[in-house]
């Protein structure tokens, strides 16, 4: 018999919550499984009926997500000389040639660019104003938290219109900038608050005993102030990251051009040349990497938790 | 290393006079311990000389010109602060060399780390300068916290009860080690306790301060022997002084309301009639509690006595000391 511990749950405790946790998973991770698996199987397999669990896997999805064909007669495709590359023979499978290359990659940089560019912002404005309002006396301090917290009280959408017409007239439809500022506006409010929480809970013992120490009070933000609210800014990062990376309705309303991102682009991938499901779910599984791969990255500050540890009562 | 002086200084939270009117001077090179029950305004003091507040009215000089404009950093003072000590997101040695860092240094990290070494040393804490701030006993954190105040060379020490959180054996090394520095270095200390020990072996000046009054400043020799109040009398001395009303042994100066007997001031022989309750042997001393008619008293006797409880024993006082009703020493 090992010994009863308060902390440490029980064989039958982990047991438990690990088959909770695992079912739990299977059945949200399905779809997303089905989605990818989708991604990699020939246009006839995606839509076979009963579905095909098991295929012989065709990179063809997203050969046709990245690139634009077109259909040529049996006796031309025969003229030509042979395919100089996989993707090349790929598509004259199926009676086809490349003639250039699609706009997914350069809707998918613009989503990067977007994205992550309105999250920096968002993060950097968030922590700085988060700071003031945590440590320094502003007057009207409670009032501006208040106005703050209140443009996340409507949904954006309905200021689309008077959005939709301001932009229009200065200019910045359709341009990266005006989709950063569009959600570094809109994730503001949460960045600040969500902040403000994190840097409230860090004593301002620290920050006295580094200015005491010779530092001034920037120095002493950035030293000592930053890293301890790290977890705080990962995770405010990733909500950030997700909701800019997500927006569909303002992307459509918005961006037609140059800087259309992701999302509004995805679906048009189904209506060229019937409906081509590999090609979305290619699309897809190569849409859902960045905040994934961001998420892991910042995995150790979610985890870590917040110090509590080194205070001495 | 430089002469402290706080003139009129006054700081008020809200409603709470934290500090009233404060006037004191810390000579160069002087070791002063603030005394005062929980508070009486002793971190607010240090707070307002390390530059962390404002006061509302008063002024704070550091070697003769006044530092209310400055920044902490730029009053070039260390503090070992009461509460939160060590960086949590910083080792040991992080911790220890964070001072010495400071842009206003600019030290190359080869003098660095001999410092840390030096101090880890000195504090005992050479084996755990690997470890996060984290990981360490409540002994460990309040060393290392010491120690980042001893790295550095400032003008004045500032400790707020660095002690409190050790053992026995280690405070009294740690009260020699902090004795010493101060001797070699010449440095001035003003130094917040609440040991009586501590006060008396390391001061060579003590303030006492109550609700945010500085009521008496002086050597350690003169608070104990020449109390200004009641109050006072009572901060020094273990056991603590006997307060009786001033006639318990007759006769008594003219305005004196209570009289003061030191337990050492006691003296066993003649005199009033008095019943011990109980003989406390500490092993270098023991203390006799009596009940003296409706009072109780405490007196100090040779280590081996023979006195055992229930006896009957006649005492009087032997350097008393005269209070009036405010509680005012008046001889
Ligand atoms: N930041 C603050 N806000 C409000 N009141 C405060 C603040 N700091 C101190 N005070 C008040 O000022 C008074 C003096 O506090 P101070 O911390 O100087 O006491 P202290 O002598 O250090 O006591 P202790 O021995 O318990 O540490 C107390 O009544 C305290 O409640
Ligand atoms: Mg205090």
């Amino acid at each position: 018999m090992s010994a009863y511990s308060i902390t440490e749950p029980t064989l039958r405790a982990k047991w438990v919550a690990g088959s909770i946790v695992v079912l739990y998973a299977l059945i949200t991770l399905l779809p997303l499984v089905w989605i990818v698996l989708t991604g990699f199987k020939t246009p006839p397999d995606s839509i076979s009926y009963p579905p095909k669990v098991i295929f012989s896997p065709s990179m063809e999805g997203y050969v046709n997500l990245f690139t634009t064909r077109s259909r040529i007669a049996a006796d031309d495709l025969a003229a030509l000389p042979p395919p100089e590359t996989w993707y090349d023979q790929i598509v004259r499978d199926r009676d086809m040639v490349i003639v250039g290359p699609s706009k997914f990659g350069e809707r998918f940089l613009n989503s990067v660019i977007i994205g992550f560019g309105s999250t920096a912002l968002s993060i950097i404005l968030g922590t700085l104003a988060a700071y003031a309002f945590s440590r320094f006396r502003v007057p009207l301090k409670d009032d501006l938290l208040f106005f703050i917290l209140s443009t996340r009280m409507m949904p954006p959408i309905a200021v689309a219109i008077p959005i939709f017409l301001m932009y229009r007239s200065l200019g910045l439809s359709d341009t990266h900038l005006g989709m950063i500022l569009l959600y570094t506006g809109v994730n503001i409010s949460l960045a600040v608050w969500l902040l403000k929480g994190f840097i409230d809970e860090i004593p301002r013992e620290y920050e006295e005993a580094a200015l005491i120490d010779g530092y001034t009070r920037f120095q002493a933000f950035r030293k000592v102030v930053l890293p301890q609210a790290a977890t705080g800014i990962a995770s405010t990062a990733i909500f950030c990251l997700i909701f800019a990376w997500n927006e569909y309705a303002f992307a459509v309303l918005l961006t037609s051009g140059t800087a259309q991102t992701a999302p509004p682009f995805i679906p048009t991938i189904i209506g060229v040349g019937g409906q081509d499901w590999p090609a979305v779910g290619a699309g897809v599984t190569l849409f859902l990497l960045p905040v994934m791969i961001f998420t892991i990255l910042l995995r150790k500050h979610l985890l870590r938790g917040i110090t509590f540890g080194a205070v001495r009562k | 290393m430089a002469e402290v002086r706080l003139s009129n200084l006054s700081k008020s939270f809200g409603a709470t006079k934290a500090l009233s009117d404060v006037t004191m001077t810390i000579p160069d090179g002087a070791f002063v311990v603030l005394l005062g029950p929980t508070g009486a305004g002793k971190t607010t003091t240090l707070r307002l000389i390390a530059g962390l507040d404002r006061p509302d009215a008063g002024d704070v000089q550091i070697a003769g010109a006044s530092v209310l404009g400055d920044t902490p950093a730029q009053r070039d003072v260390a503090m070992v602060f009461q509460q939160y000590s060590l960086y949590p997101h910083m080792s040991v040695r992080d911790n220890l060399a964070f001072p010495l860092r400071s842009p206003v240094l600019n030290l190359p990290e080869a003098e660095i780390d001999r410092q840390i070494n030096a101090v880890a040393g000195v504090l005992r804490i050479s084996h755990k300068l690997d470890n996060k701030a984290t990981q360490l006993s409540g002994g460990e954190m309040q060393r290392v916290s010491i120690g980042r105040a001893l790295v550095r060379n400032p003008r004045i020490y500032l400790m707020d009860e660095p002690l409190s959180s050790l053992d026995a054996k280690l405070r009294a090394e740690l009260r020699i080690e902090l004795k010493r520095i101060h001797a070699e270095m010449g440095a001035t200390f003003l130094y917040v306790t609440h040991d009586q020990i501590e006060a008396m072996t390391m001061a060579t000046h003590v303030g006492v301060l109550d609700a945010g009054r500085l009521v008496q400043f002086g050597t350690p020799r003169d608070i104990y022997d020449n109390p200004h109040n009641i109050y006072v009398a009572t901060r020094l001395g273990q056991p603590r002084i006997n307060i009786l009303p001033a006639t318990a042994f007759g006769q008594a100066p003219q305005t004196a309301a209570h009289i003061g007997l030191r337990p050492e001031h006691i003296a066993v022989g003649d005199g009033q009639a008095a019943t011990i309750r109980r003989v406390e042997r500490l092993g270098d001393q023991t203390r006799l509690h009596l009940v003296m008619g409706s009072h109780d008293l405490i007196t100090l006797t040779d280590a081996h006595t023979s006195h055992s409880a229930g006896e009957t024993v006649h005492i009087r006082p032997a350097n008393p000391l005269w209070f009036d009703a405010a509680g005012q020493r008046i001889a």
